[in-house]
């Protein structure tokens, strides 16, 4: 057994326990809390360094030999995965002390957060398909219990669409399990990868490989399947929707990533030439959708749409920098995006509304925050040199290269499109004067924001600045992921042993 | 029986399918008892049916003489009846605290996370204003 391998995923499960014998406490679970991200973050970025310096790291879990039991492998997809994890985690614990109200708390704000941390991580680092089931199934308990904390109506409309859909994409997920063991005889992913060259009807392979991708992509919202996301992303307290957007549907998409390059590469043309579509219509509707919106989380929630677009545009490329454009994209969007989330959270709290006609004048009352802003939104519409730019860049080059001058072009212009709907956030909240509002719709009188919702977020935007500088070294992680996926006989050999 | 339940399946599928797509609550609670059965049904059909014997191996012998049956399947449908049963508690007491917060069930009506436009609103009324 290889502990350090297991940590980030048993560590937060302690602390889930933990949390929830102090519930009476709230300082206490407060604190508790950031000490369990805090050792969750070291965990993670512990984990890191051991997969850069020594390549891929597995255990089996009770001894059992590879096909047979279960795996925990990490390579350096799901190493950068868990490690953004936990700095998010860590990010959102500290937000939350200023933020979670002792309503939440008391029905259980810190328990579920860390049992979603544990489920979401434990899907990153699953070597075995049914685990990867069960880890699914983990997070998305903990997350339908965070979505409705606090009761408010909004809630509850969201969650329900939330609930009904994602249930539906787990139960398409068990059923394409089901028959590809069905064909196959084996649900390790590694062994999946064999045995699926012996498969004489690759037309059933394919058929189940289109279930998975419709599972998958109910989970990372594409196109005609992300509905449920900017119905309910909207509606919880702000530390809770800042870690869905950082996280959850880049579960949907980093399964997707590894079945689509480990199991399903029998025909590219058609299970990736799909993908392409989807991820150019997911884009540009991702983009559009958010234009047509005045609410700060809203247009938020449709960006994440058509970002998971250029995500999926990587992986349906299915060339080395292509791919390495993916992992780098998810990487700076899940830092990115989660962040924005924060500030939206900030400027709530002292511009009492999300709604942009309500806000205004932050330029001139909070200039920290308006620079703090300016980073990850400007990240995120791809401008130079913050992080964002690279990996749009990357991802764009990777397009040209295979002569796909189409998707090149779309992703170009979606760009120039994210940079309109953030140009209307800037406009709107921090240069238009302050509204004049006395109506009673406002939520909340504006109060100022407290030093634990500011710290996360100028983290976070020192390390988007820092990717954005420094490229290099994350490059390279994301370039021998890249490297990983498209030679799976590495995994494999990993995970399996010497064949 | 190989090929009954292979029917039986599918037929369990689009009825769950179209009870969830009713637009309404409680039926779509139906729908999703129906197709996690249909779900559990397909796993196990995935795993072949045989008239085999259990996987018990005899403590003396190192493998068993006779053919077994496989027992991962139904290890698997088990761990999915357990989780499904869980969620549909959930599910059972979310819909129930919906309807007492939103007082509907019709998922038309359900606009509160995502309210329609204002003008959209006042030109529906002044349009039934005209009819009234």
């Amino acid at each position: 057994m290889n502990w350090i391998l297991v940590l980030p995923i048993i560590l937060p499960f302690a602390f889930a326990a933990a949390t929830l014998q102090f519930r009476k406490d709230f300082r206490l679970q407060q604190n508790l809390s950031i000490l369990g991200a805090l050792l969750h973050f070291g965990a993670c970025i512990f984990l890191l360094f051991k997969v850069y310096h020594n390549g891929i790291v597995t255990t089996q879990i009770g001894n059992w030999p590879a096909p047979f039991g279960i795996t925990i492998a990490a390579d350096h997809l799901s190493v950068i995965m868990v490690a953004v994890t936990g700095i998010l985690n860590l990010a959102v614990m500290v937000y939350s002390k200023a933020e979670i109200n002792p309503n939440l708390l008391k029905a259980g704000y810190h328990p579920l957060m860390h049992i979603l941390i544990g489920g979401v991580c434990g899907a990153f680092l699953t070597g075995d398909l049914f685990n990867l089931y069960v880890w699914f199934e983990v997070m998305l308990m903990a997350s339908f219990g965070l979505l409705v904390l606090g009761q408010k109506k909004q809630q509850f409309d969201g969650g329900v669409k939330y609930v009904m859909i994602n249930l539906f994409s787990t139960l398409l997920f068990i059923a394409g399990l089901g028959l590809l063991y069905g064909l196959t005889g084996t649900l390790n992913m590694a062994d999946l990868h064999l045995k699926v060259q012996g498969v004489t009807d690759k037309g059933l392979l394919t058929a189940i490989a289109a279930i998975f991708m419709a599972a998958f992509g109910i989970k990372s919202g594409i196109f005609p399947l992300f509905f449920w996301l900017p119905a309910s992303y909207h509606t919880p307290p702000v530390a809770i929707s800042a870690i869905f957007a950082g996280l959850l549907t880049k579960v949907g998409v980093y399964s997707m990533i590894r079945m689509f390059s480990l199991v399903f590469t029998f025909d590219i043309a058609y299970t990736h030439g799909l993908l392409l579509i989807v991820a150019v219509l997911t884009m540009i509707t991702g983009v559009l959708g958010a234009a047509a919106f005045n609410e700060f989380r809203r247009i938020l929630s449709f960006h994440i749409i058509s970002q998971v677009g250029y995500m999926v545009m990587g992986l349906a490329l299915f060339t080395p920098l292509a791919l390495k454009g993916s992992v780098f994209y998810i990487l700076h969007h899940m830092i990115v995006k989660a962040n924005l989330f924060l500030i939206s959270g900030v400027s709530r709290k002292t511009g009492g509304s999300f709604e942009l006609s309500k806000l205004g004048g932050f330029y001139r009352s909070n200039g920290l925050l308006a620079i703090l802003f300016f980073i990850p939104a400007f990240s995120l519409a791809g401008f130079p040199p913050l992080s964002g730019f690279w990996a749009k860049m990357i991802l764009i080059r990777a397009a040209l290269e295979i002569q796909s001058y189409t998707v090149a072009a779309t992703a170009a212009a979606v760009g120039l499109l994210t940079l309109y709907s953030m140009t209307k956030i800037w406009g709107e909240a921090f240069w238009k004067p302050k509204p004049e509002i006395i109506d009673a719709e406002i939520d909340d009188k504006g109060q100022p924001a407290s030093f634990w919702m500011f710290l996360p977020i100028i983290a976070l935007a020192i390390l988007t600045i820092t990717i954005g500088l420094v490229p290099e070294p994350f490059l390279k992680m994301a370039g021998q992921a890249a490297h990983e996926l498209l030679n799976p006989e590495i995994y494999v050999k990993a995970v399996l042993g010497e064949l | 029986m190989e090929t009954i339940l292979p029917l039986l399946c599918g037929t369990m599928a689009a009825a769950s399918i179209y009870l969830m797509l009713s637009g309404n609550l409680i039926r779509f609670i139906f729908g999703l008892v129906m197709a996690t059965n249909a779900v559990n049904l397909l796993i196990f059909i995935a795993g072949r049916i045989s008239i085999s014997h259990p996987p018990l191996i005899p403590e003396h012998l190192p493998v068993s003489e006779l053919p077994m049956a496989n027992a991962l399947p139904q290890a698997l449908i088990l761990t999915a009846i357990v989780i499904g049963f869980a969620l549909l508690t959930f599910v059972f007491i979310l819909f129930y605290r919906a309807y007492q917060t939103l007082g509907t069930v019709d998922t038309e009506s359900m606009r509160f996370a995502e309210p329609v436009e204002k003008e959209d609103v006042s030109d529906t009324k002044a349009m039934e204003g005209n009819g009234v």
